[in-house]
């Protein structure tokens, strides 16, 4: 069963050389593709050195557009799995080897957690937490189930949703991770979480400043708000 | 304003903000712009329903004239709401001859092609 792991990487220099040797030695069975999402530092040619196979992308399109573009790589290469992993080195080898088993065991998203019981503590800000909560209570609405962590970007996908996520990726910030979790539960894919320890990031900064979260959130609220009504094709069994 | 005015106010912002959570149903528009459209139909919505509302801030902005205070501020959002597009086409522009030449570059690392 041939895998991939897709690092989107945005000025990720410092952090990125250390995670790709940690993987080459942790997950030796799978692939490493990083998508250079339009850096201005030495991303690429760190990646080109770790032994990945990488895509550079001709401007910034945001993790989304990373994502999508290592999907529809692997989509082209035909890999069977394919799981999303930051470049800073907070989603440790044993956690992929984890949510990899979980494909085995059926399910076709498997979802790395950071507040399920027997994970490390995650310290996040007030308003962060909040928010958090709210699309917790919004996923639950739309699909019946109770997920910890609706916003974790540590996912890993089977080929059929590979192939459905290459063609119709929501790409924005936030609804690249919840709007993916409604748009597959709806489809009627097997979702699991994996509660998988997480290390603090090791170099580098968060991305979000809160005035933007704020539109960000609300933006995504239009998002689900207006696909509570679409009709989506059920899969096919 | 009669009642009847203020009640077709109100419909039309419910309608116009239904038709924006279509095109974005439909995926015709990115929610960024839904946000922006949106905005304005609750910002319109409590206007047209307390009519005082209006009066009150034409009073503190020292307009005698309210409806004044809505064509201003009607002004005022479509000129917010241009520049922003001149914004965004700016960036396509740059985008688009980014990618231009990405496509050069990438051509000359081919081997020739013949054309026609």
């Amino acid at each position: 069963m041939t895998a991939l792991v897709v690092i989107p990487a945005y000025n990720e220099e410092a952090s990125l050389a250390a995670t790709l040797k940690e993987l080459a030695s942790g997950v030796p069975s799978v692939d490493v593709l990083v998508v250079d999402d339009g850096s201005t530092d030495a991303t690429a040619a760190i990646a080109h050195k770790g032994n990945a196979a990488v895509l550079r992308l001709p401007f910034n399109l945001g993790v989304g557009g990373a994502v999508r573009a290592g999907l529809r790589y692997a989509v082209e290469h035909h890999y069977e799995r394919a799981v999303v992993v930051d470049a800073d080195g907070q989603h440790p080898p044993a956690a992929i080897e984890a949510l990899l088993a979980t494909l085995d065991g059926g399910a076709d998203l498997a979802i790395g957690t950071r507040f399920s019981e027997g994970s490390d503590a995650y310290p996040v800000g007030w308003l962060r937490h909040r928010a958090m909560g709210l699309l917790h209570r919004i996923v639950h609405w739309r699909t019946g189930q109770a997920f910890t962590d609706t916003t974790s970007g540590f996912r890993a996908f089977d080929r059929p949703l590979i192939e459905l996520l290459a063609r119709d990726y929501p790409v924005e910030y936030l609804a690249d991770t919840v709007e993916v979790l409604i748009m597959v539960c709806e489809a009627g894919y097997t979702v699991v979480e994996v509660p998988t320890p997480m290390r603090p990031r090791a170099a580098g900064q968060a991305s979000t400043r809160r005035l933007k979260l704020v539109v960000n959130y609300l933006r995504l609220l239009i998002g689900i708000l207006a696909s509570a009504t679409r009709h989506r094709p059920r899969r096919q069994s | 304003m009669t009642t009847r005015a203020h009640v077709l106010v109100i419909v039309a912002a419910v309608v116009a903000a239904l038709y924006v959570l279509r095109l974005v149903r439909l995926h015709q528009l990115r929610s960024k712009y839904a946000l922006l459209w949106l905005t304005i139909g609750v910002l319109l919505v409590p206007l047209a329903a307390v009519p005082s509302l209006l009066e009150w801030i034409s009073d503190r902005l020292g307009v005698y004239y309210a409806p004044t205070t809505f064509l201003f501020l009607a002004v005022g959002f479509l000129f917010f709401v241009v520049v922003h597009f001149s914004w965004e086409l700016s960036r396509l522009e740059s985008k688009v001859r980014t990618l231009a030449e990405e496509v050069a570059l990438l051509r000359a690392d081919q081997p020739e092609t013949v054309d026609g």
